[in-house]
């Protein structure tokens, strides 16, 4: 029997949701911690104390936070199927995809969301063109990591589930299935996935919630969006 | 070329550059170096190699580009695993760390370096220089957890997180000239201003590290062509 895993981490966030998926599909059973981000927990704040952000997988004594770095700890720790290619180039070339999610959509995504008006078009336009140039990489496969789930799969995962909740709350279309069948359809299979779907939150519940939230992420790009 | 048909497409002042020449440096590996122009048109190679982010560096491996300075050096580090030291640790965990604190570096020292070279404002300056100070506190700390006593952030050897950080020296050197201050003080941050003295007292270091005084001129530069530029929107405003 191995040393204890658990993840921290909360039920809405597609952060979250990476180490959930990387630990099920590697085969590795986990205690899920579920925090209430408007009121973190000592645990959080002890074991990152950097970030103050979930996911944080502990692993016996080890504490591993940011959630791509998440995956690729589960990939080298743990036996199973692998969730990075062999080949050093395909390794790096999913590398830079996965951090091109994080670096280049997540934010113009946000903000494409609650802005309004010329500054929202501005980056509708910006994200839309980064999902092409992601949905460029699929390039007639199932997925990203090929015939299975892999790391530019795990990190595209809040495009799958969480994109069309947040465009339904927000009101904006960003990817039809016209625009980007590919990525559509990677997405619905992504998350018809028997193993994913174990770790999905529910949808109802997280349309809910973010219905409920509405108007404080708006308050949140008001920080973030530049001033016209 | 070199025998192992590398090519680093770079600049020579940015640090992310800099990281990939250390990490080819350290490995001991020979390449074609090619420089694009600081100032000018990216060139026909660069829009070809890096066509999503048109960015330095870019290493091109027998007809393959590899983008982003942190992939490319643990690309260097998979490939040619058999030849010069290891640069990512063996074990999954002290992987994991090293990880955590390159995006760390990538994500709080880079945007305060922008924010202390390009802040507009004294305030802005005064507030990039508090960050930085307690980002080096808390790298102070990750070099303590990560050296365990050694030298490095490798342990006895230079390792990622070493190079990763590495790039940068550049810049704190020149910033030191600049403030005439220490970006990593020796009596806030012993461990750091030590392994800074001590990296860049290798040879494998001083093989690939830009001349500071041209970094200097070139900030005096860059910062002389900022002023003109807020001088003349506010003169037309």
């Amino acid at each position: 029997m191995g040393e204890t895993v658990k993840v921290i981490g909360a039920f809405d966030s597609p952060f979250s949701h990476r180490a959930e998926v990387a630990l099920r599909l590697k085969g590795v059973p986990y205690e899920l911690l579920l925090e209430d981000l408007g009121n973190k927990s000592d645990l959080l704040l002890k074991h990152n104390p950097i970030h103050k952000k979930v996911p944080v997988l502990l692993h016996g004594d080890r504490t591993i936070p940011e959630s791509l770095v998440i995956v690729e700890y589960v990939d080298e720790a743990f036996q199973g199927p692998p969730l990075l290619p062999a080949d050093p180039f395909d390794r790096a070339t999913a590398r830079f995809w996965a951090r091109f999610l994080d670096d280049k959509c997540s934010t113009p995504f946000w903000l494409s969301l609650w802005t309004e008006g010329e500054v929202q078009q501005g980056f509708m336009k910006e994200i839309k063109g980064n999902l092409k140039l992601l949905e460029g990489q699929l390039k007639g496969k199932r997925f990203f990591g090929g015939d299975t789930i892999g790391l530019v799969d795990i990190a595209a995962s809040g495009f799958a589930h969480w994109l069309p909740l947040f465009e339904e709350v927000a009101g904006v279309t960003l990817a039809t299935p016209e625009e980007f069948p590919d990525l559509c359809r990677w997405g619905k299979d992504y998350t018809s996935h028997d193993t994913v779907k174990q770790c999905l939150p529910d949808r109802a519940t997280l349309l809910a919630r973010f219905t409920a939230k509405k108007d404080m992420f708006v308050s949140t790009v008001k920080s973030m969006a530049p001033k016209s | 070329m070199g025998d192992h048909e590398l090519k680093l497409l770079g600049m020579w002042a940015s640090p992310f550059v800099l990281r990939a020449r250390l990490a080819l440096s350290f490995k001991g590996l020979s390449y074609e170096y090619i420089e694009e122009e600081i100032f000018g048109n990216k060139s026909a190679l660069l829009d070809k190699s890096n066509p999503v982010h048109k960015k330095v560096p870019v290493l091109i491996h027998k007809d393959k580009s590899i983008c982003e300075s942190q992939i490319i050096v643990e690309y260097i580090d998979e490939v040619f695993s058999g030849t010069g030291p290891s640069l990512l640790p063996v074990d999954p965990y002290d992987r994991a760390v090293a990880r955590f604190w390159a995006a760390y570096i990538d994500d709080k020292l880079f945007s305060l370096f922008m924010m202390m070279i390009k802040g507009k404002t004294t305030e802005d300056k005064a507030k990039g220089r508090r960050h930085s100070f307690a980002v080096a506190e808390t790298l102070e700390g990750a070099l303590k957890g990560c050296s365990k006593g050694k030298s490095f952030f490798g342990g006895d050897n230079v390792g990622f997180l070493d190079i990763v950080l590495g790039g940068f020296v550049a810049w704190v050197h020149t910033r030191d000239i600049l403030s005439r201050s220490k970006q990593f003080d020796a009596g806030k941050t012993p461990l750091l201003a030590a392994w800074l003295e001590r990296f860049c007292a290798l040879d494998a270091t001083k093989a690939v590290m830009p001349d500071v005084e041209k970094l200097v001129e070139l900030s005096k530069m860059r910062q002389a062509r900022d002023d003109a530029a807020a001088a003349a929107v506010s003169q037309s405003n």
